[in-house]
């Protein structure tokens, strides 16, 4: 039976898609090892480290505080207009505190991070190959992979973290300033609900790790796409789109698994 | 080495990323209140738990004393066997009475201890023997038609 030819290019395109993907997620692993190898020299030198926690961290510091405060602010607003149906409004400390230090803080704070740090990493390896400082850095014997991208990969693990912890305390403090401040729930009831449900073990350390997990999946996904762009003004534009994307699915794919196996023992 | 204005932006970020883990660990969790590392294990037989969950409070006059870290069913007295974790700073007699209790109309369950008066003190791995159920709503209503009735019939 001769099946038609569109059909048969459709099936063959598909396929050649499929391994393409598995080749790129093959050269990536390999990539992602070699970066962890070759970190030695970062952590040597950790003045590199520190140049690049200055570009990721410290300039994502003021989208981050703004994005949480602004995010506490619609949990605690939209939270209380819920909770005041069933009169338990002094809850709604509760409510922000744990989806943000649960879900919204690592989560948000990754896909911000990706978009703000993930994306200018991507662009500046790309760009460092394209106009071939990459290769000009190989002539002289410096290893590009130990001397750019490894500290840009540490530095990216170590920020996230500590971004995630500003965004949910920022979160809180702008859930208090709308519901305490501005409506009026009672602040005791506020903080003594909030301290009573989150735990620290289950809550903080599982928001914690999840946020490590994200650092390191972001940088990752950033310096191997700038490290594969093709070296041409579209390939870096193109590299940069997908860093973003990627990691944006990635993120939110890995943070329902996380969630599946930290919380399902809870309750 | 060399000082610039990169490290102290660099420096100002970590410590600002600290201080929001501690302000998440002390502040909006607490940390401090209960601490499991010293603690004894007991458990206790309920006919019926209701909503009782893993990690619910332990109780006593309103005071968070430790922790339900098991909830299993048995089939030998087919009741439900909760296994808790206790502070080792505070120490109950054996004749402790406990009971679940819900904390507000819609609030979590929670198990209460009311100290009995017994000279010897509940040890690791000890039972509590007086237990009190949960209150199931249904049977509460249940009994208070049932006495309805039987005082109609009465008249």
């Amino acid at each position: 039976m001769l099946l038609p030819s569109r059909l048969i290019s459709g099936i063959r395109h598909i396929g050649h898609r499929v391994i393409e993907g598995v080749w790129r997620l093959g050269i990536a692993s390999r990539f992602f090892i070699l970066v962890l190898l070759k970190s030695g020299t970062s952590l040597r030198r950790f003045n590199l480290v520190i140049r690049e926690l200055y570009f990721t961290g410290v300039l994502s510091l003021i989208i981050i505080v703004v994005s949480g405060l602004f995010v506490g602010m619609v949990l605690g607003l939209q939270g209380y207009e819920t909770l005041q149906k069933y009169g338990s409004e002094s809850a709604v400390g509760t409510l922000v505190a744990l989806s943000l230090v649960r879900e919204l803080g690592p989560v948000v704070a990754a896909l911000l991070f990706a978009s703000r740090a993930g994306s200018a990493i991507t662009a500046e390896i790309g760009l460092m190959k394209a106009t071939e400082q990459l290769a000009a850095m190989g002539m002289m014997a410096v290893d590009p992979i130990a001397r750019v991208v490894a500290p840009r990969f540490w530095s990216g693990v170590i920020s996230m973290p500590f971004l995630a912890a500003i965004f949910s305390v920022m979160g809180v403090f702008g859930g208090y300033l709308v519901t305490v401040v501005f409506i009026g729930v009672d602040e005791g009831s506020y903080w003594s609900q909030m301290q009573s449900a989150v735990d620290f073990r289950f809550d903080i350390m599982n928001g914690f790790i999840k946020s490590c997990c994200f650092g390191v999946v972001v940088t990752a996904i950033a310096v191997f796409e700038g490290y594969d762009a093709p070296p041409t003004a579209e390939g870096v534009s193109g590299a940069t789109t997908r860093t973003v994307v990627t990691s944006s699915l990635v993120i939110l794919g890995l943070d329902f698994i996380l969630t599946a196996f930290m919380f399902r023992g809870v309750s | 080495m060399q000082r610039t204005t990169m490290d102290l932006w660099v420096g100002l970020f970590v410590v600002m990323g600290v201080i929001a883990l501690m302000i998440l660990s002390l502040k909006v969790g607490n940390l401090n209140v209960y601490n499991p590392s010293q603690s004894y294990v007991i458990s206790g037989n309920f006919e019926n738990i209701g909503g009782l969950k893993v990690r619910a409070p332990v109780k006593s006059a309103g005071v968070v004393v430790g922790r339900v870290t098991d909830i299993q069913f048995s089939t030998q007295t087919y009741d439900a066997v909760v296994t808790m974790s206790m502070d080792s700073r505070f120490l109950f007699p054996k004749d402790t009475f406990a009971s679940i209790l819900t904390s507000g109309l819609l609030g979590e369950q929670y198990i209460g201890l009311a100290a009995g008066g017994d000279e010897a003190m509940l040890k690791d791995g000890d039972k509590i023997m007086k237990t009190n159920s949960a209150m199931v709503l249904e049977e509460l209503i249940g009994r208070f038609l049932f006495n309805k009735a039987s005082e109609d019939d009465s008249l």
